[in-house]
Order: structure tokens, then C-alpha cells, then sequence
């Protein structure tokens, strides 16, 4: 069951990126965005991590599309307006990110993990546990990035302002 | 069993959105394009941190890791949109390509 909701989301994720990336149409990739967000949140849900699952979902596909969206339509008069690049430059990207992802699964299935693949999975954690490790170990990070919020709000909001 | 879903796969579909994540910072010249890119990057390494917290300790270290990354990626892109308005009001186009004021 677990592997048929992992190949099924995977599948949709993957499609989903490959759509990101051929489409010119920027709207269209937004679009696209969208479906690589769900898929990822539905294989968070099938590695038992309901708490990021649902934060993928509102923050995600929620807020920061939303506001790419925003941006794209205030950034083109009109939607349709694609560039793309150079047949050259797709092709010198297209043989880097091949290496790239040759040589990285090469890695990843030849290295020594500290996990065996069959090891019995350990118990997911709750999602109070989640939020108490945030509240007590993770405390000064927790508070630094809502610190970093707060910067970032006001910076955005300075950058984005109209010229008087 | 060749169904069985391991690290393995999860690490595998990793690789595999970082490099298209990759390839999309590449041929994008749409400022907004690039930063959908820099998303499906955040989005892997997350998938692999939330991959290694189930199979190994499961003590959640990996999930709260992930939520600071989507954390600064929200921060990121807020920023981010900001200055391709400024971009845009100045130069009139989100083409980066555009944006060679400072070449020599």
C-alpha cells in the first residue's frame, strides 16, 4: 500500500517538475509548481510526517505560490509572455543537470548509509513531540527565524514600495 | 520484492528534482522562473531529510529541519519578488538577461 502511494506521488511530483522545466509559458510552471508541492506533501504523509505535510500545504502551495503568482502577473503584461533560451544554452544545461543527477543517484545507492534498507523503521513521532523538540531543543533557531520573519517583512515591504 | 519502497527510492527521486530543479535555473531567463527552480531544490534536499528522520532515529530532528527550510524559502521568495518588482519598474521587462547595467 505504502509503495503504490509512494510510485503514484512520486510519479506526480516527477511529471510535475518535468512540466516546470519544458513549459515557456511561466503561468503554466506555476501551475505545475503547484502539482511537485502536493505530490512532495502527500510523500511527506507517506513517511508519516503529518505536521510538515500540512505545513507544505498552507505555507507552500498556500503562501509562497500564491505570492509567485502575484508576482507574475504584476511582473507581465501579459501572461503568455515567455522567453526562453538559446538552443546552445538548453543544451549545455540539459548535459549538466543529466551529469548531475547521474552522479548524485551514483552516490546516493553506492554509499555506506548508517540505515540498512530493510532496518525496521522506527516510530514516527507524534506531532506534539515535533513541537516540543521546536519549544525546548530548537528553542534560539525558533527565535531567530521569527526574528528573520519579521526582517524579511519589513525589507519586503520597503523594496516593494512605490517610488514617491 | 521489486514494490518495496526504501531510502533508496526516495534518495533516487531527491537527485532526480534537484537536477531538474537544476535544469530549471538554467534555461529559465523569466526571473520568476529561476525562483520556481530554487523551489524544486528546497523541495529535494526536504524530501531527504524527511526520508533519513523515518529511517533512522525518528525522533523527529529531520521534519523540524524541514520546517526551517520551508521557513527561510517563504522568506526567500517574499524577498525575492520584491526586488524582481524593482527590476521590473525599472527596466520594464523580467527578462534577467536585461539586467547587464554592470557589465564592463
Amino acid at each position: 500500500m505504502d509503495a503504490v502511494a509512494f510510485y503514484v506521488f512520486a510519479g506526480l511530483s516527477l511529471l510535475s517538475a518535468i512540466g516546470i522545466v519544458v513549459s515557456t509559458n511561466i503561468v503554466r510552471s506555476a501551475v505545475f509548481l503547484l502539482g511537485t508541492l502536493g505530490g512532495v506533501a502527500c510523500l511527506y504523509f507517506v513517511l508519516d510526517a503529518n505536521l510538515l505535510a500540512v505545513i507544505q500545504l498552507i505555507v507552500y502551495a498556500g503562501g509562497t505560490l500564491v505570492l509567485m503568482v502575484f508576482g507574475i502577473m504584476l511582473t507581465s503584461k501579459s501572461p503568455w509572455v515567455g522567453f526562453t533560451a538559446t538552443r546552445g544554452q538548453i543544451v549545455g544545461a540539459v548535459l549538466v543537470a543529466v551529469l548531475l543527477a547521474v552522479g548524485i543517484c551514483t552516490l546516493v545507492l553506492s554509499a555506506d548509509w548508517a540505515v540498512s534498507d530493510n532496518a525496521p523503521l522506527a516510530q514516527s513521532p507524534p506531532v506534539a513531540k515535533v513541537g516540543e523538540k521546536l519549544l525546548t531543543d530548537y528553542l534560539v533557531p525558533f527565535e531567530v527565524a521569527s526574528v528573520l520573519l519579521l526582517v524579511v517583512m519589513i525589507g519586503a515591504a520597503y523594496l516593494a514600495r512605490t517610488e514617491k | 520484492m521489486i514494490l518495496a519502497v526504501g531510502l533508496n527510492h526516495y534518495l533516487v527521486l531527491s537527485a532526480l528534482i534537484f537536477s531538474l530543479g537544476v535544469l530549471c535555473m538554467a534555461t529559465k531567463r523569466n526571473a520568476i522562473g529561476i525562483l520556481i527552480g530554487v523551489e524544486l531544490v528546497l523541495n529535494a534536499a526536504n524530501i531527504n531529510l524527511v526520508a533519513f528522520s523515518k529511517h533512522t532515529t525518528g525522533l523527529g530532528d529531520g521534519h523540524i529541519f524541514a520546517v526551517f527550510v520551508i521557513l527561510l524559502a517563504a522568506a526567500e521568495a517574499a524577498l525575492a519578488i520584491a526586488i524582481f518588482m524593482n527590476f521590473y519598474n525599472t527596466l520594464r521587462t523580467i527578462d534577467v538577461d536585461r539586467g547587464d547595467e554592470l557589465r564592463g
